[in-house]
């Protein structure tokens, strides 16, 4: 599936414009703060935020925890923030965008763990008790397509060694 | 750590042997959340690969269920396993056999 015009699009002066309607913005801009609730209470659909490094070797693990679990909370909530704050602007710069990537995945990640999603989800049972968690979790992903999509049209083109 | 004068010691057979040499691998792992497009653009963003390795590594993941997306020094190592967590993704980290 392919939107007939892009969500993202970058102008001269580098900055994005978010194509979405006032409806929209209001539900990103709310959307970060329910993330922020179960992220500061630890709730288990977080536990996705935080993968475990050594899962072989408990003590290593426990000192990777100690040495990155709170930056990686920071991380996290930071790109949240930054969702919330800028959902309603007319432009965002590149590092807001790639904040809205991460707030994006924050919360699919969250979602597909309360959801427990599987890798086919493009159809949609109605009668399905989870439709409408389901019904935003496909909107989050056609966003985060679309900022990576868009985020991707900033690389640095690389060539492989021949 | 501390040096000390070689002495003879009698090694335990099978246990926690230390190679410091060889090398640790970051290996992503196939989860039903990330987007392929998504873990493809990662890919490129952390580690500079062109887009043809970044969709090599991220169909490996897909369709062999983990990758090896960079290999080097411990310290190395955990500090692209910490990237990829910061970006969602399923890293984990062994050292080669």
């Amino acid at each position: 599936m392919t939107p007939s015009r892009r969500r993202f699009t970058r102008d001269r002066q580098g900055s994005f414009h978010p194509r979405l309607s006032p409806e929209e913005r209001q539900l990103l801009e709310g959307l970060p703060a329910q993330a922020q609730e179960l992220l500061a209470t630890g709730d288990q659909s977080t536990k996705r935020l935080f993968p475990v490094a050594y899962p072989d070797d408990p003590a290593a693990e426990r000192e990777y925890q100690a040495l990155v679990g709170e930056s990686l909370l920071d991380h996290h909530r930071h790109a949240l923030d930054c969702l919330a704050q800028t959902a309603s602007a007319e432009t965002v710069g590149l590092g807001e965008l790639e904040q809205w990537m991460g707030a994006f995945e924050v919360l699919r990640l969250v979602l597909g763990t309360q959801l427990d999603v599987t890798e086919d989800m493009s159809s949609i049972d109605p009668e399905d008790p989870r439709a409408p968690g389901l019904a935003l979790y496909g909107y989050l992903s056609l966003l985060q397509e679309e900022v990576v999509a868009a985020l991707a049209g900033v690389l640095p083109d690389v060539k492989d060694d021949r | 750590m501390t040096t000390t004068q070689p002495v003879e010691v009698d090694l335990p057979r099978g246990g926690e042997e230390v190679h410091p040499d060889r090398p640790w691998l970051v290996i992503v792992w196939n989860d039903p959340v990330n987007l392929m497009s998504y873990v493809t653009y990662v890919f490129q963003k952390l580690f500079g690969y062109s887009h043809d390795k970044a969709t090599k590594l991220m169909l490996d993941v897909h369709h062999k269920g983990r990758a090896v997306v960079s290999s080097g020094p411990r310290e190395r190592a955990e500090i692209d396993v910490a990237r990829l967590h910061e970006h969602g993704l399923w890293a984990t980290m062994e050292q080669s056999e």
